[in-house]
């Protein structure tokens, strides 16, 4: 499959390209998640001292960038490509560069760049250093090394690579309306574009996401879930005096942990949380977070002996 | 004289913390290096988006032998004195020490301590080392297998190799060995990441620089700052156009780039529609690329400039492309900003009853803005309440003080409860440099009057002491209203600047205020609306600094105070009387009538510490003045008692300047006084009548300005 030529030849090169490098390659997490990083893939397995290398895509809902399908360039639902490697090798700057080539992209053509960006998420607790990798001027990933995820420093430090596939589909096909993505690589009648796939999904989203989520259905739901996650962490505790003091629920609380993000996203949308009580959200879904962190260090994938 | 050639080379610097990065360096190996008496001749340091580097010219080969003696007891001294002798000395026996003889006090021992000088390769690889381990990243980072143990190095990304030659210009050089986690020291560096990634061999400097310009690197910033200034006038005057330049992006620019490229851009026209300065936001501020103007017209091109780090196969075509696919996207979305600020909120409804409150019309958008701000609840400050609660006191103190600065009340009213409006909108939100500016736009867009538009900007005004007063009184109403607000709540609830910390920038507030007024003529009583006299002395204390930072005497200010500064709460009237009062001391009558005060004071106050204080208080004996006085003292008094009630009488109709003239007439009185007579008469009676004629004189000035107060 072309990258050049179709979105899902790109997605499938990027896929081989680090299979090949020997990541495990996974697939999308089923949940609603506001970023590849919220898979536990990555925000768990950065914790602890096991080495892990994987990459999936995942999709990702950003409820607030709904366009109703009318911008170009915004989705409230979009494809992030993952990777993380655990510990960040020596030379990942130029394993991403030869990503970029893999997938169509001529250095030698093409200004490639990495801009400072501090990377943040204040409902993770999690923080890292990296950059905004640019081509062209054009933001095509974030790069980042994690220093610090659900409240627990790294060690040792993962490196982690977020690709926007449609910009860059957009980029490789050089497309501008996201929807004119060709997404399949055929022709004519055969060509189905991104829009064949997507746009409905766009405006019918955008419609629930700002006008019609039921706020008050929302508001519960989130409190259940946080209620669940701690209940979920407060039973999977190991017994006092275990003999093996292992965690037995870690991956379930999380899980309560994503969909309580989510909603919190979706509200945000609604425009009914105040900015007051934003940053008192955020803070709940941040304690989730942190707990769960702390779970997962007390399992075996988090390296408890 | 051997130099120093250091390089850190590592993943990519932030643009914005090079240059500190780079003086650090310097100023933190050059003083270890001084502190171990390693003096220099030279040293400048450099930073690339992927190293930072030093060069130190002239320094030694080695540091200065030092000797050093050390007294120690005299011979045959008892053991415990020898013991902590030797230890001190650091000696293992008396064999090591000297005896030295004297005639007086007989034999001692003397240690003699040589330390040779360290070689300056030795020291270099002790210092860079430490330097590196503690070197001030305003953020660091940890990374690759080393993060797993806890004390790992810690750098501003990843550092990869370490390039550290030492020799004389004329030799060979050598490598200071060390390690700092695992990286070697060596004399290897990399060109451009894209063209030229081989590893380069470096003696020093010179070659240092050569290799790497022909590895397509310019390790000068400011020299890559200069090029792409040079191209990028000169691309745009070659399209009859003018670049807007801006110091801040050009820095930034030039520590993204090793190889700056610079090319134009372009973008649809009808992007122009949009406001010129979110134009120019957007494209600085997500897309780090520079604007151009239209001479003529003033307003922006449809064109832009981008700084490129590649000299691409094609000319720059394809990043050229791609870099204006990426500012129409910038472009659509501020266009979608300002489309969507001028419509209706879908959630209307849920707002009436803010609207109604702060007397807002739903029908205008920005109005629904407001309410909307009202109703979310932003917090102002914890302690000050919500945006919506401070609207409310701003629109209220501004009708206030319309009428006292000439403005219309509705009008001013209207223009407060506006002016936070576009806090809300979607372009601010994206841009908050452009609060005030996009409120003004849309408040002309849905038809405000002019004034009321121009205050929703110009109500932040003045922002420094550079930046320009509003005059359309209705602007100063709402800027006044505004500021007040904030200074009378800060001080409210005691969060008052302290040493270099105002994190509400109410210093700045407080000279906003002073500006307003005295700029615009404006006479407001500061204690009406904000009473509080340690807010009053904070106003005081800011204007002896603007005095003082415009070059004016700010004694002069405590003198016009005098002691009953919390009385004086008109700026307009102070400045006003301080301005009067430097002329008038700039004039011969000012200096002599100030010396012959200071000279009237001084023997008053001698006096007075004889006979007691106030013992002159009285007024003089005008009959003996007429029987047994001078001619000179006759003059004075005379003189006194005709200046001092025109002075006063000045000073009470604000005529300052009349104030002064009233005075500068005492002048000749006083001077010949003091020329003729002495005042110390050996007649008690004439003496206590001259010293209160000159308690007299003190008086009279006094209605002007406290004479004590003025240095000199």
């Amino acid at each position: 499959m072309d990258p050049t030529r179709s979105f899902q030849g790109l997605l499938l090169t990027l896929q081989r390209f680090w299979a090949e490098r020997g990541c495990v390659v996974l697939q999308p997490y089923d949940m609603e998640v506001g970023a590849g990083t919220f898979h536990p893939a990555t925000t768990l397995r950065a914790l602890g001292p096991k080495p892990w290398r994987a990459a999936y895509v995942q999709p990702s809902r950003r409820p607030k960038d709904g366009r109703y399908g009318e911008n170009p360039n915004r989705l409230q639902h979009y494809y992030q490509f993952q990777v993380i490697l655990k510990p960040s090798p020596p030379d990942l700057q130029q394993l991403y560069l030869d990503s970029l080539k893999a997938i169509g992209v001529d250095l030698g053509l093409h200004d490639v760049r990495f801009v400072e960006d501090d990377w943040e998420s204040p409902t993770l607790g999690a923080w890292g250093l990296g950059w905004e990798c640019w081509c062209d001027g054009m933001e095509v990933s974030q790069f980042t090394y994690f220093q610090q995820v659900a409240g627990v420093e790294c060690a040792p430090v993962a490196g982690e690579l977020t690709y926007g596939l449609e910009r860059l589909a957009m980029y490789v096909q050089g497309v501008e309306n996201v929807y004119d993505l060709n997404f399949n690589g055929l022709d004519g009648e055969d060509r189905i574009s991104y829009g064949d796939v997507f746009l409905q999904a766009e405006q019918e989203y955008s419609r629930h996401n700002f006008e019609h989520a039921n706020t008050e259905m929302l508001f519960r739901h989130f409190t259940d879930a946080e209620i669940e996650c701690k209940a979920l962490l407060a039973a999977g505790e190991p017994a006092a005096g275990a003999n093996q003091p292992r965690h037995e629920l870690a991956l379930p609380a999380y899980d309560q942990c994503i969909k309580a993000s989510h909603i919190f996203n979706l509200l945000d949308a609604r425009g009914v949380i105040s900015v007051t009580e934003r940053q008192s959200y955020i803070l709940r879904v941040r304690e989730l977070s942190k707990a769960c962190g702390a779970a997962w260090l007390k399992t075996a994938g988090g390296g408890a002996i | 004289m051997p130099d120093l050639l250091l390089e850190l080379f590592s993943e990519e610097i932030p643009a914005r913390m090079q240059r500190k990065a780079a003086d650090d360096l310097k100023k933190l190996v050059t003083d270890a290096l001084v502190e171990r008496g390693l003096v220099y001749e030279g040293a400048k340091a450099f930073a690339t988006p992927r190293r930072l580097a030093l060069h130190i010219a002239g320094l030694p080969v080695r540091g200065r032998d030092v000797r050093e003696e050390r007294k120690g007891p005299r011979v045959g001294a008892p053991d415990a004195a020898v013991q902590g002798f030797l230890k001190a000395a650091g000696l293992n026996s008396l064999d090591q020490a000297t005896i030295v003889s004297d005639p007086k006090k007989g034999d001692s021992y003397v240690a003699i301590i040589e330390k040779p000088g360290q070689e300056t390769v030795a020291a270099i690889a002790e210092i860079v080392p430490a330097v590196i381990r503690s070197f001030p990243w305003p953020k660091s980072m940890r990374w690759g297998k080393a993060s797993a143990a806890g004390a790992s190095l810690r750098w501003v990304r990843p550092l990869h190799s370490i390039l550290c030659t030492f020799g004389a210009e004329t030799e060979d050089t050598e490598i200071v060995p060390f390690e700092v986690d695992g990286i070697v020291s060596g004399n290897v560096t990399y060109g451009h990441r894209f063209h030229a990634p081989a590893p380069i061999t470096v003696k020093r400097l010179e070659d240092y620089v050569a290799s790497l310009e022909k590895a397509k690197v310019v390790l000068d910033a400011d020299r890559r700052k200069e090029i792409i200034l040079t191209d990028a006038r000169n691309l745009a005057f070659a399209q009859g156009l003018d670049l807007v330049e801006d110091e801040g992006l050009l820095e930034e620019v030039a520590g993204l780039v090793e190889w700056p490229v610079v090319l134009m851009g372009s973008f649809e026209e009808r992007f122009l529609d949009i406001p010129g300065e979110a134009i120019r936001a957007t494209i600085r501020a997500n897309q780090k690329c520079f604007v151009l103007r239209d001479p003529a017209t003033g307003d922006l091109a449809n064109r832009f400039i981008l700084v490129s780090n590649l000299v691409a196969s094609d000319g720059g075509v394809a990043i050229t492309a791609g870099n204006g696919r990426v500012v129409r996207a910038r472009l659509s979305d501020a266009a979608y900003f300002w489309q969507t600020d001028r419509g209706s909120l879908p959630d209307l409804d849920t707002f009436r009853d803010s609207a109604e409150k702060l007397g807002l019309d739903l029908a205008k958008p920005l109005d629904q803005r407001m309410a909307k701000l009202d109703k979310l609840g932003v917090v102002f400050h914890a302690k000050l309440g919500t945006q919506g609660e401070r609207v409310q006191r701003i629109a209220a103190l501004a009708r206030e003080l319309a009428p006292i600065v000439g403005a219309d009340p509705d009008k001013a009213e209207r223009a407060a409860r506006l002016a936070k409006a576009d806090l809300p909108t979607e372009m601010v939100g994206e841009f908050p440099e452009l609060q005030g500016l996009m409120g003004r736009k849309y408040a002309e867009l849905q038809g405000e009057d002019v004034s009321v538009a121009a205050a929703v900007e110009e109500h932040y005004k003045p922002v420094g002491p550079s930046d320009r007063v509003p005059n359309d009184p209705v602007s100063v109403a709402v800027a006044l209203a505004d500021k007040l607000d904030t200074l009378v709540g800060f001080w409210a609830i005691d969060e008052k600047p302290t040493g270099s910390k105002d994190p509400y920038a109410l210093r700045r507030a407080a000279l906003g205020v002073i500006r307003l007024v005295v700029e615009n003529g404006v006479r407001l009583g500061l204690t009406q609306v904000a009473n509080d006299a340690d807010l009053l002395s904070f106003f005081h204390d800011r204007l002896k600094v603007m005095l003082r930072d415009q070059g004016a005497r700010h004694d002069l200010v405590d003198a016009v105070l005098g002691e009953g500064a919390s009385a004086n709460d008109d700026l307009l009237l102070i400045t006003r009387r301080v301005a009067a009062l430097g002329r008038f001391l700039d004039t011969e009558d000012g200096k002599n009538l100030l010396a012959g005060y200071k000279r009237a004071a001084n023997i008053l106050k001698a006096e007075e510490k004889k006979d007691g204080e106030g013992a002159f208080a009285a007024a003089p004996d005008l009959h003996l003045i007429a029987e047994a006085g001078l001619i000179e003292e006759k003059a004075l008094a005379v003189a006194l008692a005709q200046a001092t009630p025109k002075a006063e009488a000045a000073v009470t109709a604000e005529d300052y300047e009349g104030a002064m003239a009233a005075l500068a007439e005492i002048r000749p009185a006083v001077d010949a006084f003091f020329d003729k007579v002495t005042v110390n008469d050996p007649d008690p009676a004439l003496r206590a009548n001259r010293l209160k004629l000159l308690n007299q004189l003190r008086q009279a000035t006094r209605a002007v300005a406290d004479f004590d107060r003025i240095a000199g």
